[in-house]
């Protein structure tokens, strides 16, 4: 799914690094935030503040819950993650949140940039799983999709003691509770989310976007830009088609996979991109494009201000990246201690402010907007969404089997590849 | 064994083999286990979940060809129109070096290789930067009126061979030059001595003789591209996909090992086939003699 949302890439073409190095000295979060919420004036609405939302801890089965109690706390934590996807002091050596993690319980953190994209990432350690040894994480970071889902139904990932986790109950966004991939958070509670829409540049299209329908409009052929990744592209298909992603049926796949390859027929899509979409887009290739969120706000920030991010009116999508404890962690109390942490409004504002997709942590917008003093991030639509905009994002759907994920793929992949 | 000498003798008929056994045993570990285990997991049925088992599945053989027969096709279009042109551009270049290059050869081939110490993935990228519709080049050319607004060349198949062409020139030049380099001039000149015009000269002696590295670029450069895909996906768009492309997505995304290594299994038997024909038009005593 989402492989590419964060800057990664399969062949480390975006790195952001490079990206910064070729066009600019870095500029801190704020200032593109800043920058980001000058395209996001329009957007401004009404917010809700949302708190408790009445989930209680799931009890652990027998096994489990003598399993836990088994463990011994330790004083260590190995968490492995996305690059780009934790607080960072200026000269790039310290990670606050973590620092103060470590302060209040004494668990020292080894914080590892290792996730690229989760394909590469689920073959690198299905393997060593499956053969029951550690991979020598104690927490991972992966989206709702399917490598997900087949982590899950290998059994590869502990079941979370969740009573251990009360400030997630206490402070999640309903939107993260029981999510359809992994009903009653099981085994993953959300890092991050992020939404999918589409970008483009007023200049060169020379009007507002405001619908799929701009993605069908001759006057931009050969200049729109649409996802390769398949669930996203696919899901795009659908929205289209006027069908939700998070409840269609193979016969609407192939509805939404004729809409695709109309599109495409007819000469208007430039490429399926990964992540060198937001490349193409600030070099004026594409003029709109299927788009994650939170690329808008660094291209803004990098001097790219026309540049606009919309929900369609027929909808976007929304992408979780969950963390997970997978089995052979030998730290778990630690990453549980840390999964209660990163749920307070000082932790998950203080990344917040940093990362800027989607916080799970509604209290942090306060947080933010009091005591770091940040109304750029505190207020954007993008980082804390109104009743309004999570009613127009879908769930992605949930692969059944890995059947079902083999006739998804094989229903799309021909417009990608053909 | 008792006898000393026997042992001796022994030991004298092993010691090639002896000698090679680090050989055999880097090609045994880094060829064959691979080799095998890609052609029995072209065989397997099963899927990610259950996980595979070897089983004389032939299917996949008939399903790659059948799905993928447009990208085997222009991959190999794709790699000999690249190699094609690469060789048209290099070896005048190689020439001139080898010929007229006199004490600074060293430094002309330095400059051609300086580039290449750039990651291949960072060049790649740079043709991006250089290619943008309104980049270096198509915004000179649309300032100037000499191109209309909404020429593009980035997402074309153009684009593409242009990528694999660019990122093959020293993988050419070098094998090329070294050729040419050990083209006898007591030859050549010989030719002259028997009123050969220039062009004879070059025809009837210096290209023949040089046809080894002609041979060897064409190695080189023919079975890279045509596995190529990093050209694709970057400067590619739609109906540019090359099999290097599909076989990653067989294997990353759609976790569909036995198809992916059915297509690698493909891909390797084409390309012996196009490397046997080659050889068989062109004459096998020139691959011998390069090795030689």
């Amino acid at each position: 799914m989402t492989d590419e949302k964060t800057p990664k890439n399969r062949y480390r073409l975006d790195d952001p690094a490079l990206i910064r190095g070729l066009t600019q000295p870095r500029i801190s979060r704020r200032g593109m935030l800043a920058a980001g919420a000058m395209g996001m004036a329009a957007m401004a609405m009404p917010r809700f503040a949302r708190a408790d939302s009445g989930a209680k801890p799931t009890p652990l089965d027998a096994k489990w819950e003598k399993w836990w109690k088994e463990q011994k706390p330790t004083k260590e934590l190995v968490f492995a993650n996305w690059p780009y996807y934790m607080d960072v002091t200026d000269d790039g050596k310290d990670h606050p949140s973590l620092d103060e993690f470590t302060k209040q319980s004494g668990i020292d953190v080894k914080y590892l940039e290792v996730i690229q994209d989760n394909a590469s990432f689920y073959a690198k350690i299905a393997p060593v799983l499956k053969s029951g040894q550690p991979i020598g994480n104690d927490l991972i970071v992966m989206t709702n999709g399917w490598q997900l889902t087949e982590l899950l139904m290998q059994d590869f990932m502990i079941p979370l003691w969740q009573e251990k986790i009360p400030n997630f109950f206490k402070n999640a966004s309903p939107s993260v509770i029981s999510p359809s991939y992994d009903k009653d958070n099981k085994h993953s509670i959300v890092w991050q989310s992020g939404m999918t829409g589409i970008a483009y540049n007023p200049k060169l299209t020379g009007r507002e976007i405001t619908s799929f329908e701009d993605l069908f409009d001759p006057k931009f052929a050969g200049h729109i830009g649409m996802f390769t990744d398949l669930s996203e592209l696919g899901s795009a298909g659908l929205l289209m088609a006027g069908i939700d992603p998070t409840t269609s049926t193979p016969d609407d796949w192939k509805k939404a996979a004729a809409k695709l390859e109309e599109q495409k027929k007819k000469g208007l899509v430039r490429q399926y991109y990964d992540q060198s979409y937001i490349t193409a887009l600030e070099n004026g290739d594409i003029w709109l494009t299927q788009a994650w969120s939170g690329d808008v706000f660094q291209a803004n920030a990098k001097g790219f201000k026309d540049l606009k991010f919309i929900i369609p009116k027929e909808g976007g999508m929304i992408w979780h990246d969950n963390m997970m404890i997978p089995k052979g962690a030998k730290n778990p109390l630690s990453a549980l201690e840390y999964m209660n942490y990163y749920y307070t409004p000082e932790a998950a504002g203080t990344i917040e402010d940093y990362i800027n997709y989607i916080c799970p942590v509604p209290a942090a917008q306060a947080f933010i907007k009091d005591q770091l003093k940040d109304p750029d991030v505190a207020d954007s639509e993008l980082v804390f969404p109104s009743d309004e905009m999570y009613a127009k994002v879908h769930e992605f759907y949930a692969y059944k089997s890995y059947d079902d994920y083999q006739l998804w793929q094989s229903t799309f992949s021909p417009i990608v590849q053909g | 064994m008792s006898d000393p000498v026997s042992v001796r003798r022994l030991g004298r008929g092993a010691a090639p083999y002896l000698l090679s056994l680090p050989s055999w045993a880097y090609l045994a570990a880094f060829f064959i286990i691979p080799l095998v285990s890609m052609l029995s997991m072209s065989l397997a049925k099963g899927n990610p979940l259950v996980g595979y088992a070897f089983a004389w599945n032939f299917a996949e053989f008939g399903k790659a060809v059948t799905q993928y027969n447009t990208q085997l096709i222009r991959s190999f279009w794709y790699g000999a129109l690249s190699t094609f042109i690469t060789l048209v551009i290099t070896y005048p270049v190689a020439y001139w070096i080898a010929f007229y290059g006199g004490k600074h050869k060293g430094t002309f081939l330095f400059l051609i290789l300086l580039p290449f110490f750039v990651s291949f993935v960072i060049r790649t990228l740079a043709w991006q930067f250089i290619l943008s519709d309104q980049g270096l080049l198509l915004g000179t050319l649309k300032a100037l009126h000499l191109l209309p607004k909404t020429t593009y060349v980035l997402s074309t198949p153009a684009a593409v061979v242009g990528g694999l062409v660019y990122n093959s020139v020293a993988y050419y030049i070098l094998p090329l030059y070294v050729a040419l380099e050990k083209v006898d001039r007591r030859v050549v000149r010989a030719a002259g001595d028997l009123y050969a015009s220039p062009s004879a000269t070059f025809w009837k002696v210096i290209l023949p003789l040089s046809a080894p590295g002609i041979f060897a670029g064409f190695l080189l450069v023919f079975v890279t591209n045509v596995g190529d895909f990093v050209n694709a996906a970057v400067l590619g768009g739609p109906g540019t996909r090359m099999i290097g492309n599909i076989i990653q997505y067989n294997f990353f995304d759609a976790q569909n090992y036995p198809m992916a290594a059915a297509l690698s299994s493909i891909l390797m038997f084409l390309l012996i086939l196009a490397i046997y024909l080659y050889a068989r038009v062109f004459g096998a005593e020139q691959i011998q003699e390069y090795a030689a």
